[in-house]
């Protein structure tokens, strides 16, 4: 759909841009953005969003969201900005954006396209090596003195060979499946359709077949309401009991308060987790377990992967305010 | 292997010790003896000892091979050999067997663990996820493992495994050797402060022997770097301990993911207050499914010998 024309009659032509936030920035992200757009603060005011909107920012083209606490953006804000052509999220995961709302108001939206990529797979590697080689439980070990004492005995399961089930072969989930076939691991998957550029993955038509054919399930899918609690009790069982899930998606893939019954009952084997159901909440449960690699949603927080997205950003507003195709459109 | 005498050096794995009995074999737990009175322990019952089973950190030394006199074979549970007094098991005509190739994967495996964890900051995540004081204010940034560039010492099998793990993270590979190996992908550097000072990530994947002691000295440290991580997955004394303590809490190399000590099962202390470290207590290998094959792999050798049978994995 086309983008919206705003009256800009009142604006120099060398202004820059205005962007609303619904958020602050990261210190990352903010001083490069300043000198770019003209940036719209809500939060500086003290009037209800409700109210500042339509009084300050009613020909607003664009919305930037970003974490690490991005605003719900729905359709009762879209209401409040009827010259918004896009929203441009610093993050991959856009599950906080109403995109049917969007797609009805002719908003475009872009994500991190695949900038985000090469970390989150790294990180879910990292994940999967330290629950099955024990890493972070052997580092405890041998900062509280343990080793002298206890001696040698910590035996883990090997990552080589492991049959790995990735829930999601989009960018991510293939990055992952690059990594794990130099390990050795064969790569099955769960996708909306088989994926034909990758005929060496075994795709299954749904979890939990995919589950029953996997010693390790790797979540690396988008957040929709097709995919809210994809791991539920019956797919944890077909995992089995030596089998580690491990999530750098978003917490809600996992039906949260099921994942750690399984775990204490030994129902699966362990969990790798980037990410919970309401964060910065963890289950307290799982700050006790030892088969649990637990971590702050930072499968993606390095130098490159920001320097990338904002590049990215930049470009995608840059493209919207001069009329051109966008780099990293989300379709709905 | 009936009534063979067997010395264990170490507390076995469960599988190795039954095994072992269930085919015969006397049993000389070496362990169970505080280590001032192993020499006495072997000379008492060297009438009876004819294999030794050693591991990594406690092999086959020069005095106990002279106090074992019905010696025939050393079965090394380990790659490793440093341990064990190789010209003299020849002199004496001793066999000496270790665990090659069932264990590359699992090692190699954790050395790009090590990396990523190291570089990540995982067990360091943890900690603060599990502490209950995360709250979603600023971000923390680590830095990216893909694309750094790999360095490698000693490309024998582990090595290349490490290699093919790290290519498939675009990691650029280049290695020490003692010669140059016909791997055109792979840079070549011919001497270790030439590789440290052009990769990111130095692995440590050779045999310790005379000449690679100390090899990671301080020159090859600061040819790292502040920037550079410090992986060894190979024997503690490949790399000079205090000088690689002062470095990492001077700031001058960037971290460390270390399975291997100068003194283990001790880790000097000064590496616990620093989070751009990973410190695990010499578990390469430590997997079920690879003990359990390195242990088959000592029980085979032994049978073989005893049996008269060529040995399976012999190095002597």
């Amino acid at each position: 759909m086309e983008k919206r024309i705003c009256d800009v009659t009142n604006k120099e032509p060398q202004d820059k841009p205005e962007v609303l936030l619904l958020q602050p920035l990261s210190i990352y992200f903010e001083p490069i953005l300043s000198q770019k757009y003209d940036l719209l603060k809500p939060w500086e005011s003290p009037l209800p969003l409700n109210v500042f909107l339509p009084n300050h920012a009613q020909f607003v083209q664009a919305i930037i969201s970003s974490g690490p606490n991005c605003l719900p953006i729905e359709n009762s804000l879209l209401h409040l900005l009827p010259n918004l052509g896009i929203i441009t999220a610093m993050t991959v995961g856009i599950d906080h954006i109403d995109l049917e709302a969007c797609r009805e108001k002719g908003v475009a939206v872009t994500n991190a396209g695949s900038t985000y990529s090469p970390d989150a797979a790294d990180f879910a590697v990292g994940l999967l090596v330290d629950v099955l080689r024990q890493i972070s439980m052997g580092d405890r070990f041998v900062r509280k003195g343990l080793w002298p004492v206890n001696g040698d005995g910590l035996l883990g399961a090997q990552v080589s060979g492991k049959r790995v089930g990735i829930v999601g072969l989009g960018s991510i989930g293939s990055h992952v499946a690059k990594r794990l076939t130099a390990f050795g691991c064969p790569i099955s998957y769960f996708s909306r359709a088989p994926k034909p550029n990758y005929p060496s993955y075994k795709y299954f038509p749904n979890v939990l077949d995919l589950a029953h054919e996997s010693d390790v399930l790797i979540l690396s899918c988008a957040l929709t309401a097709e995919t809210q609690n994809i791991i539920n009790r019956d797919v944890m069982i077909a995992l089995g009991k030596d089998g580690i899930i491990i999530n750098v998606g978003r917490g809600a893939l996992i039906d949260e308060p099921e994942l750690v019954r399984c775990l204490k009952e030994g129902v699966i084997g362990g969990a790798g987790l980037d990410v919970f159901v309401n964060e910065p909440e963890v289950p307290e449960e799982l700050t006790y377990m030892e088969n649990v690699v637990l971590s702050d949603h930072r499968a993606v927080t390095t130098p490159e992967s920001f320097k990338g997205v904002l590049e990215l950003a930049i470009a995608n507003l840059d493209a919207f305010f001069s009329g051109k195709p966008l780099l990293s459109p989300v379709s709905c | 292997m009936d009534k063979i005498g067997v010395l264990v050096t170490h507390k076995p794995l469960p599988y190795l010790e039954q095994e072992l009995t269930r085919r015969g074999c006397r049993l000389f737990r070496l362990w169970e003896s505080p280590e001032s009175r192993r020499l006495e322990f072997c000379r008492q019952n060297a009438a009876d000892i004819q294999a030794i089973v050693g591991n990594s950190n406690y092999g086959a030394d020069a005095a106990t091979i002279d106090a074992l006199p019905k010696l025939e074979i050393v079965a090394s549970f380990s790659v490793g050999l440093d341990k064990v007094d190789l010209p003299k098991c020849k002199e004496r005509g001793i066999r000496v067997t270790n665990t090659p190739d069932v264990l590359t994967d699992d090692v190699a495996d954790l050395a790009i663990g090590l990396a990523i964890s190291v570089m990540r900051r995982i067990p360091s995540a943890d900690k603060y996820a599990r502490s209950g004081a995360w709250k979603k204010g600023e971000y923390t940034l680590t830095t990216r493992f893909s694309g750094k560039r790999v360095g490698i010492l000693g490309l024998g099998r582990i090595g290349l495994a490490i290699a093919k793990r790290a290519e498939a993270f675009d990691c650029p590979i280049s290695y020490y050797s003692r010669s140059e190996k016909p791997h055109p992908n792979y840079t070549y550097y011919s001497t270790p402060i030439d590789l440290a000072s052009n990769c990111d990530i130095l692995v440590v994947a050779c045999a310790l022997t005379e000449e690679t002691r100390h090899i990671i000295n301080r020159a090859v440290i600061d040819a790292l770097g502040p920037k550079g991580v410090l992986i060894n997955i190979g024997r503690g004394p490949h790399v000079d301990e205090p000088e690689l303590v002062a470095a990492l809490v001077e700031g001058r190399l960037g971290g460390a993911g270390l399975d291997v000590f100068e003194n283990e099962p001790h880790v000097p202390e000064e590496l616990f207050a620093l989070d751009n470290v990973v410190l695990v207590p010499h578990v390469a290998s430590a997997t079920i499914e690879t003990r359990t094959a390195m242990a088959d792999l000592v029980l085979g050798n032994l049978e073989a010998h005893f049996l008269k049978k060529p040995l399976l994995t012999p190095v002597v």
